[in-house]
């Protein structure tokens, strides 16, 4: 790296996910490394404004590990994406303070300096935005950026980076891979549009790919390719991958485990069987709630989470949903006061919730799973 | 690509015919419809206190007798195949381009034309170069500095350079860097580039400058406000996300994205320049076309006002001509 290059990404510029002086250290000594392929401890994304500070995610925790796959849901502003630009390291440092500690194959990415995780980015871990059109730069061809996305990390020439795309295209699907590969994004319909952002971001055997809303922009006949396309090459390439959404039905499909985050914490987290079984929190049921069945006639109307997602700066004391919890009487005025930790129910699903195990117990069977 | 240049050539030329036709229409209908006869029109290509005869004979030789098609068709014709004037016992014969004689000194329009189109090329040319580099180059920095002091610096620059008139400028630089410290003595003359590329330079770079910095102010502007767009952009995170450096990042993906509009103001820019300079050409006191147009205007010279009139349009048309087809390469998203 030159001392040019530190100049054009220097301060003012971008990535440096370090704490800062001053700052409040969140571990005394130094920190162990993870075990596992992925883990984030106590990762705090916070953005000071004008208005005050977002705390868009605050104290999230979860480990994976390679060729399994997490779903983190929640509405919009719940911090799903903030978490997963973090990891990235596409924070702009003059923006967010970040703290915590991001493990990724015994590497803590928020202690690294920015070169290195430049570096990682793109070889080590990628991602696939949500709308493949204006995440594609409409000047160049499909095949000049997946060229470039190769050339970073491969020092090749542009003959075998190119035949290298061309096999990349074929892998995800696209006919006539050989010419489509000098098409520009505009050329290409939606869900192609995708595969090729698939390609991109696969151009490299990634071991972490991250999947924010991969399918939000498509139609829902094309959704389900994609969804089958990211399985079969997850299976093929034994990555880590972590989806992003709202859609409860896309991670149904995908995910080994399910993060239900609420306003930029951890409201549930488990395996998706027990998550879909057994959910345990009042948010969770909400989310289910409202998601339209078409495989069985339902009971009612579709039950709607009242209110509004809360906003990040005046997050609501103790337990963030209690405004729009329909059990936060039960607990006596604790939801107000205090804030959840997240505690294991059962093995590795956790869940962070005043509520007695058996209040939500008597809640799902009587109130919500009849009405499912 | 062929047939879109072929189609765009074609209504270029159409363009220009209309633009002609209404120059022409101004200068020679319309006096006519205000009541003027045709003694009165040619009355003013004779001279001083010219007597019947000598106008009636202008008449003849102008052909301010015919309809007024025919005057525009021999206009069109002049200037395109060139003119034969009909002196009585001799013929003149002016050749193509043919835009008349000059009211003031009977010598023709194009030629006069011609000298002057080197000046107003070398002012142009030599101030777009200057403002294309300081402009952008200073936007981009402004943009990826925002808020800093190197930032709000060069914006309170651009917004003087926006705001100050270039008779004031001009005036200014040459009382400081010619008369004050004499370090353009030559400022404010003309020495062709033939006769000497040194001393051809020296001369030009105050009125370069001078008419620069206001461009320079405007694209800097311009870039920083579409920089800061396109750095928002999600391909820019996607370009992040591959592992590019921050520099890569900012040429290859922002710059590109960033300069395409720009392109297409500075076509436009420079064509209408080229067409006349007037304001940095007079204060200057280059012989341009700006200078032309400004005297032609002045002594009431009708020939000379038709052709730069014409020759400007032709400018900017053709400038509109190269933008479109350059637009249509630097952007794929434009197909024809």
């Amino acid at each position: 790296m030159s001392r040019k290059a530190d100049e054009w990404g220097g301060t003012d510029g971008f990535v440096d996910v370090r704490p800062r002086p001053g700052e409040p250290e969140y571990y005394d000594s130094a920190p162990k490394p993870s075990s596992s392929f992925l883990e984030l401890r106590d990762l705090r994304v916070h953005f000071p404004t004008d208005d005050g500070l977002v705390k868009s995610a605050d104290g999230l925790s979860f480990t994976l590990e390679r060729g399994r796959t997490l779903g983190i849901v929640g509405e919009s502003g719940s911090g799903k994406s903030v978490t997963s630009l973090a990891i990235m390291g596409l924070h702009k440092a003059t923006n967010a303070k970040i703290t915590g500690e991001i493990w990724l194959d015994g590497e803590d990415l928020v202690a690294a300096s920015a070169d290195r995780v430049r570096q990682l980015r793109g070889k080590k871990m990628a991602m696939i935005f949500q709308d493949p059109l204006s995440a594609m730069h409409p000047y160049y061809t499909v095949g000049t950026q997946i060229i470039e996305a190769y050339r970073i990390h491969n020092k090749v020439t542009k003959a075998v980076a190119r035949r290298h795309a061309i096999e990349m295209l074929d892998r995800v699907g696209i006919p006539q891979p050989a010419s489509r590969v000098d098409d520009y994004p505009h050329q290409f319909s939606g869900g192609m549009r995708q595969r090729a952002m698939i390609a991109m971001a696969l151009s490299c055997d990634p071991e972490l790919l991250i999947a924010d809303e991969p399918t939000t922009a498509l139609d829902v006949t094309v959704q389900a390719q994609i969804l089958d396309l990211i399985r079969d090459l997850q299976q093929e390439f034994n990555s880590a991958v972590i989806i992003i959404t709202h859609d409860l039905g896309v991670v149904a499909e995908l995910a080994d485990n399910i993060m239900v985050m609420y306003a930029g914490r951890t409201a549930e987290y488990g395996p998706t069987d027990d998550i879909f079984r057994r959910p345990q929190h009042p948010y969770t049921w909400g989310l289910l709630g409202s998601m339209p069945r078409l495989d069985r006639e339902r009971a009612d109307r579709l039950l709607p989470i009242m209110g509004t997602p809360p906003s990040l700066i005046n997050v609501p004391s103790g337990c963030a949903f209690h405004p729009r919890c329909t059990y936060q009487k039960l607990t006596s005025g604790r939801s107000i006061d205090e804030v959840p930790e997240l505690r294991s129910v059962d093995g590795e699903h956790r869940v962070a919730c005043h509520l007695t195990a058996e209040q939500r117990l008597t809640a799902w069977e009587t109130d919500i799973k009849p009405k499912l | 690509m062929i047939t879109f240049i072929v189609r765009r050539l074609l209504g270029a030329v159409l363009m220009l015919l209309v633009v002609s036709m209404v120059t022409f229409a101004v200068f020679f209908l319309v006096p006519r419809i205000a009541g003027q006869t045709t003694d009165q029109l040619a009355a003013q290509y004779v001279g001083r206190n010219p007597s019947a005869a000598q106008i009636h004979a202008t008449e003849i030789k102008l052909g301010l007798d015919k309809p007024i098609y025919e005057q525009y068709g021999r206009f069109l014709k002049g200037i395109v195949a060139g003119a034969d004037y009909n002196d009585g016992p001799d013929v003149s014969h002016c050749p193509a381009p043919c835009f008349g004689y000059s009211f003031k000194n009977q010598e023709p329009v194009w030629p006069q034309m011609l000298g002057a189109l080197p000046v107003t090329g070398s002012l142009a040319l030599g101030a777009a170069i200057i403002w294309l580099v300081t402009g952008v180059g200073i936007g981009v920095l402004s943009a990826l500095r925002r808020g800093t002091v190197f930032d709000r610096a060069a914006m309170s620059v651009a917004l003087a350079g926006v705001s100050l008139p270039i008779f004031f400028t001009a005036l200014l630089s040459l009382a400081i860097f010619r008369d004050t410290i004499p370090l353009f003595p030559d400022a404010a003359t003309w020495i062709p580039f033939s006769t000497d590329p040194g001393r051809w330079a020296e001369a030009l770079v105050l009125p370069w400058v001078t008419l620069a910095f206001l461009y320079a102010a405007l694209y800097a502007r311009l870039t920083r406000a579409g920089m800061l767009d396109t750095m928002n952009e999600d391909f820019i995170r996607t370009a992040r996300a591959k592992g590019l450096t921050e520099r890569q990042v900012v040429v290859k993906h922002g710059l590109r994205a960033t300069l395409t509009p720009i392109v297409t103001i500075f076509g436009l820019d420079l064509g209408l320049l080229i067409g006349g300079a007037v304001l940095t050409e007079t204060a200057f006191s280059l012989p341009g076309l700006g200078q032309f147009a400004v005297n032609a205007i002045i002594n009431q010279d009708l020939p000379e006002i038709l052709g730069v009139t014409l020759l400007a349009g032709f400018f900017v048309v053709a400038a509109n001509l190269i933008v479109d087809v350059l637009y249509a390469v630097i952007d794929p998203r434009v197909r024809f």
